[in-house]
């Protein structure tokens, strides 16, 4: 952009050359993004050799579902695979509940105490006890190794409590909700009648960012559970994509070895980053504008 | 149980007899009700916590419990102060988050500028859906990503360097490379994400200032200058407050999946220091004390920049 500062004082030319660079610049941004995504596509689908002696660039080789074979003979991966999606499904259903019975009351003008919450939420955005009295905590409640260590101590985020706020107070109407009143609705009745059911898209939003988060997290996995049979996909995937190759970087194991133990996983990893993104890449598209609007809700009164 | 729905506003002329919070906790007793599990969960997993924190002054005996453990002052403090690592740990927290709010911080913001000229409605949806896409990787996906690409034997990036007849380069396991490494993969993944603010704030401008600037023969640059950065200027404030304040708390998964014995020198930070140190080697009290240190650094860089960015500028988190 600096390029074009001279050229800009003629308007027609230059914003001609500006418009070149800023495309020429954003298909290389694209190409830099999309490359690495597309390169794991192509190369999970390769014939393993083809793929460790650098014979794929831009199309598959020797298409074979040999990876995707390997990943559903691979005991451990099934299992983590089970285990995300049990944190997943009950981490998210905690986590929206308690949005919602935080996020409503707080929108409420009438809820006398409404900002003392508001601050005694938002304070542990910026100071925390930390790691290890969090951690002492967990283990004193006897929650190790159990399903509870994975959804109970992010049970909610106070960035989404303000998100769902902000649109409980923006997006509905409070006219609405004082007519219910008038007609006897109680409070819990117009939350359950008229609020939530306007709701739709936020809740959409709130699913879909803390499913995320759960299906991606690895680090309360990692601290609060030591047993394999209870691991989520993404402690696997540490072992497979992490481990492994920090072994084999720091190994001297004799060449051969190495790259036959090399030529097994080569292809295998690349089908990993797939299926363990499977769920996200598949709705993404889809749910690309919930996200947006998500951010962009949040942003407002962040 | 409800009053008169008049007074569903607080406004009614009962708010002057009786205190305001009677009068809610009368007619919106099921809002508390309702709001309660919430606040229990805070207190349990973050306020306790925080009473707990004060093994950082005592030394932790599990079987004594937290108020039970004998105090030592700052015994702690000055263990970590005064350690091997201490000046190292400083030195990556401060090093990482420093490059990454440089390199990290501006670029999406030229993302978004970059984009909000695109007229080609197909052309920008398209960089948009893709660059947004990799926010949804998880850190252990991406930084699995960063090993298969940067390999030295079979990696991308090794054998594009070899072809251009370079020496390929053990990325992953060579200190020199670790941050820049860190921050690249970054903003690799999260550039398109954090632009969709700027992006949004951008389309909120009145098109009537181009418009006008337009026909006093402003170029495209100069109206970027004069008129989108100014309109994005309090949104760019706020996101420079929230992550300068947030410079020493480097995310701790990210950092500690790239980190191996051969990069250790400078990848090692505070977080990954409190995860060996309590976590692994049960120091409770000691890792307490490098957790505390760095908790309350955080919260006062948080106010210190608000009250700058408040003295320099109007715009400010409170």
């Amino acid at each position: 952009m600096v390029v074009t500062q001279e050229t800009a004082i003629k308007p027609s030319v230059g914003d001609k050359i500006f418009d070149i660079v800023n495309y020429t610049l954003l298909s290389l941004v694209l190409f830099i993004v999309l490359y690495p995504l597309y390169f794991v596509l192509i190369a999970s689908l390769s014939n393993a050799s083809a793929v460790l002696n650098g014979e794929v660039w831009f199309w598959p080789k020797d298409i074979t579902l040999a990876a995707y074979e390997q990943i559903f003979n691979n005991k451990d991966l099934l299992v983590g695979y089970g285990n995300t999606i049990l944190y997943t499904v009950f981490g998210t259903s905690i986590n929206l509940l308690m949005t919602i019975i935080a996020a409503y009351p707080l929108s409420r003008k009438d809820f006398y105490g409404r900002n003392v919450l508001t601050a005694v939420f938002v304070f542990t955005m910026f100071f925390s006890g930390g790691l290890i009295p969090t951690y002492l905590l967990v283990k004193k409640l006897g929650m190790i190794n159990t399903i509870w260590a994975m959804v109970l101590p992010n049970a909610v985020s106070v960035y989404n409590i303000i998100i769902m706020r902000t649109f409980f107070q923006t997006a509905i109407p409070i006219e609405i909700q004082e007519s219910a009143m008038i007609d006897g609705c109680s409070n819990l009745k117009i939350l359950i009648r008229i609020v939530l059911p306007l709701s739709a898209p936020i809740i959409a939003v709130m699913i879909l960012f803390y499913a995320v988060g759960h299906w991606n997290s690895y680090f309360s996995a990692l601290i609060y559970l030591t047993d394999r049979a209870k691991f989520p996909l993404q402690l696997y995937l540490r072992e497979i994509l992490i481990q492994g190759q920090v072994s084999q970087l720091m190994e001297g194991a004799d060449e051969l070895a190495r790259m036959k133990k090399a030529l097994d996983s080569e292809t295998l990893k690349y089908a990993v980053v797939l299926f363990a993104n499977l769920p996200v890449l598949l709705l993404y598209p889809f749910l690309q504008k919930y996200f947006v609007k998500g951010m962009v809700i949040g942003a407002i009164k962040g | 149980m409800e009053q008169s729905p008049a007074t569903f506003a607080t406004t009614g002329k009962a708010a002057k007899r009786r205190s305001p919070f009677r009068i809610s906790l009368a007619k919106n007793r099921d809002l508390y009700l309702l709001i309660f599990p919430v606040v229990v969960y805070f207190v349990v997993f973050h306020y306790i916590p925080m009473y707990g924190v004060q093994i950082a002054f005592k030394d932790f005996i599990v079987t004594k419990g937290i108020t039970g453990s004998p105090w030592v002052g700052f015994a702690h403090f000055e263990r970590f102060f005064n350690s091997y690592y201490f000046w190292r740990l400083i030195k990556n927290t401060l090093g990482l988050g420093l490059y990454e709010l440089l390199v990290g911080f501006p670029i999406p913001i030229l993302l978004a500028l970059m984009l909000n000229e695109v007229k080609n409605k197909f052309f920008k949806r398209f960089v948009q859906t893709v660059t947004y896409a990799p926010h949804f990787l998880s850190t252990v996906v991406l930084v699995g990503m960063l090993f298969i690409f940067l390999s030295p034997r079979t990696g991308l990036v090794n054998r594009l360097i070899e072809l251009f007849g370079g020496e390929p380069i053990a990325f992953m396991v060579s200190p020199e490379w670790f941050k820049t490494l860190y921050v690249f993969s970054g903003v690799w993944q999260q550039m398109g994400w954090s632009s969709i603010i700027y992006f949004a704030a951008l389309s909120a401008i009145d098109p009537q200032l181009h418009e006008a600037a337009t026909v006093d023969g402003a170029g495209r640059l100069r109206r970027i200058w004069h008129i989108n950065l100014p309109c994005i200027m309090p949104t760019i404030v706020i996101l420079l407050i929230l992550n300068t304040g947030s410079i020493l708390s480097i995310g701790f998964e990210k950092v500690y999946l790239m980190q191996n014995a051969m990069n250790m020198e400078s990848s090692d930070v505070i977080s990954t220091y409190v995860y060996r140190s309590g976590i692994l080697g049960a120091q409770y009290s000691f890792s307490a004390a490098v957790g505390l240190f760095n908790s309350v650094v955080n919260a006062i860089m948080l106010v210190v920049v608000n009250y700058m960015a408040r003295r320099v500028g109007e715009t400010s988190l409170w």
